[in-house]
């Protein structure tokens, strides 16, 4: 896909969430939509997958959600990349939905592989996955996303130390660095410090990119799947905006895990382009 | 059948069965795949190591890291057994196994050795006595606790067999070899009967089943008639062994090296209380930490001898 038709599904995509986390009063808006320029390039464009949904994922390209909170931007982005119906979307953190308040592979929804929400534990499980590749002979690229404020975790370190270690070199990890976490600024909270210094160290071949600047996200993605089977894990630095696209979301940490109401609804969806028909 | 004809032909560490169990597995299935947090040795993931170099992954301390790649190779095909000792292959990751492992509902066997007190001079903080009831408490998980090297070789193998997050006990000392190599009568989820019996039903797990041989021959001796049950599967738990024996004995006691909170008599118990009371006693340990000692010093110390077994089965049998 070109960036134009890429930035209309962006667009799509942004809507769905603020219209689902609306509807159920509930979520996270703030993250899902700093990343949704990232799963759209990675769904649309970058990622060899099968949209029949197989668990074991011989073959294609796999991503693994870590911070599973932002789980409305997955889900729309597998509604819209087809792996369901989009009518599902508005079953978001409902009653006997499968759209879980966070990802799971209990209800068995298509294009979820790992329950995650618990943070911390998404970068170990992708190893897990690229270590099968391996053994298997498959040559295809594990992605994992994960929070900055999540790598305040302690088996985030444990979890790089050991894919630097064993040259799990068939793996992405990106970091949604949008300096932001529940209770403030990542700063506040507990500062991450130097992040390329700290996966340079610990043994990761580094990227940094504007993660919604598409034309970016897209030629930094194609040089990070360059990197890999190279001898080292590679990181991408993503820096994003939480709340990107509705701008009384942005540069705030206020809409972390907060539902916009029927009147800040319809300010957003104001600012989000109709591309693809709301669900 | 009676408990006399029970005796051992040797001794050996439940692990050293694991460490040939999963080199046989490993043989017969090329997806097996071994984990260890730097415990090779204490695993005895040797022989696996040496023939299977490639399907062997190494995480040096970082037991929680462990369990999510373990998780991962699933979604490759792979069936991964992670390995470690009880305490850091349970509590210390219980949260990654709990949602990576068992709500994720994959195919990882957790298997881990030095379980309980009788690790021995390491003392309390290597000792874990809650494990049995933490892994049973997870919607997904099956729990399985062998008794002796033969069935932890086996146990190991059928574990491997069958889909499913996997919790397998054992532990570190020389203990009896009192069931056959090879044994037909064994099943994840069947519980076994080493005698049939009429005045009380013991119900033990892991090392604690030779420990109810000995209370049982002893007891058999002033002429009281003893039904053992191997209940190596703690979940899902035999509940039609239980009600088909207490039935005919009117009482139970069971007898684990673990808690009695959230340990197999707890279990048992609820079984009982749900469809067919009947008095139980417990041999358990009492909410307590363990401490540093030989196996035999300890299991006598926190009441799990097989006097300990006697005296409960006197007391349950007066409560009929």
């Amino acid at each position: 896909m070109q960036v134009a038709e890429l930035n209309q599904v962006a667009s799509q995509i942004r809507r769905d969430i603020v219209r689902m986390v609306h509807q159920c009063k509930s979520g996270h808006p703030g993250g899902s939509l700093g990343c949704a320029d990232l799963f759209t390039a990675l769904y649309f464009e970058i990622m060899e997958i099968n949209t029949d949904f197989k668990m074991d994922g011989i073959g294609e390209d796999l991503f693994f959600l870590s911070n599973g909170h932002i789980s409305p931007v997955f889900y729309s982005t597998l509604a819209r990349r087809g792996f369901f119906d989009v009518k599902e979307l508005g079953t978001f953190r409902h009653l006997n939905s499968r759209l879980q308040g966070h990802p799971t592979t209990h209800e068995n929804l298509p294009g979820v592989r790992i329950a995650s929400g618990s943070l911390g534990q998404g970068i170990s499980v992708a190893i897990g996955a690229a270590l099968a590749k391996k053994l298997n002979g498959d040559d295809k690229t594990v992605y994992c996303l994960t929070g900055d404020g999540e790598l305040q975790e302690g088996q985030i370190w444990e979890a790089l130390l050991f894919a630097a270690a064993k040259k799990v070199d068939n793996l992405i990890v990106t970091v949604d660095w949008n300096d932001a976490q529940i209770d403030g600024s990542t700063q506040q909270v507990c500062d991450l410090g130097d992040l390329k210094a700290k996966f340079t160290a610990f043994g990761f071949d580094v990227l940094e990119m504007k993660g919604n600047v598409m034309e970016e996200v897209l030629f930094t993605l194609t040089e990070a799947k360059l990197r890999t089977k190279k001898g080292k894990p590679v990181a991408i630095l993503m820096r994003t905006q939480m709340g990107f696209g509705v701008d009384y979301m942005m540069g705030t940490h206020k809409w972390h895990g907060s539902a916009p109401n029927d009147e800040q609804l319809a300010k957003a969806l104001a600012q989000l382009k109709e591309t693809l028909g709301d669900y | 059948m009676s408990l006399q004809n029970i005796t051992f032909t040797d001794k050996k560490d439940t692990r050293s069965g694991f460490g040939v169990g999963i080199h046989e597995a490993g043989k017969n299935n090329p997806n097996v795949v071994a984990l260890c947090a730097d415990l090779i040795g204490s695993l005895k993931l040797e022989k696996f190591i040496e023939d299977f170099p490639e399907r062997f992954v190494q995480t040096g301390i970082a037991e929680a890291n462990m369990i999510g790649i373990a998780a991962g190779l699933t979604i490759g095909g792979k069936i991964p057994v992670a390995t470690t000792f009880a305490n850091f292959g349970t509590g210390r990751v219980y949260d990654q196994i709990r949602q990576s492992v068992a709500y994720s509902n994959k195919n990882v066997k957790i298997c881990c050795s030095h379980a309980g007190l009788t690790l021995g001079e390491d003392g309390a903080t290597h000792q874990i006595l809650e494990d049995i009831g933490l892994m049973k408490m997870l919607p997904h998980m099956t729990v399985v606790v062998p008794c002796d090297y033969n069935q932890t070789r086996l146990a190991t193998k059928a574990i491997i067999e069958r889909n499913g997050p996997t919790y397998l006990r054992f532990g570190r000392p020389v203990w009896p070899i009192f069931t056959p190599a090879e044994d037909e009568t064994f099943q994840i989820g069947k519980a076994q009967f080493l005698s049939q019996g009429t005045d009380v039903t013991i119900i033990a797990c892991g090392h604690m089943v030779w420990q109810a041989v000995e209370a049982g021959k002893q007891l058999e001796a002033k002429g009281i008639s003893v039904e053992l049950i191997n209940m190596h599967t703690i979940k899902p738990l035999d509940e039609a062994a239980i009600l088909q024996s207490v039935k005919k004995t009117g009482c139970i006691v069971t007898a684990e090296e673990h808690q009695q909170a959230g340990g197999l008599g707890e279990s048992v118990a609820s079984v009982l209380a749900r469809h067919h009371l009947a008095p139980i006693e417990m041999v358990a340990v009492q909410d307590t930490f363990g401490e540093s000692g030989t196996p035999d010093q300890l299991l006598e110390k926190y009441g799990l001898a097989p006097k300990d077994i006697i005296e409960k089965v006197e007391k349950v049998m007066q409560r009929k």
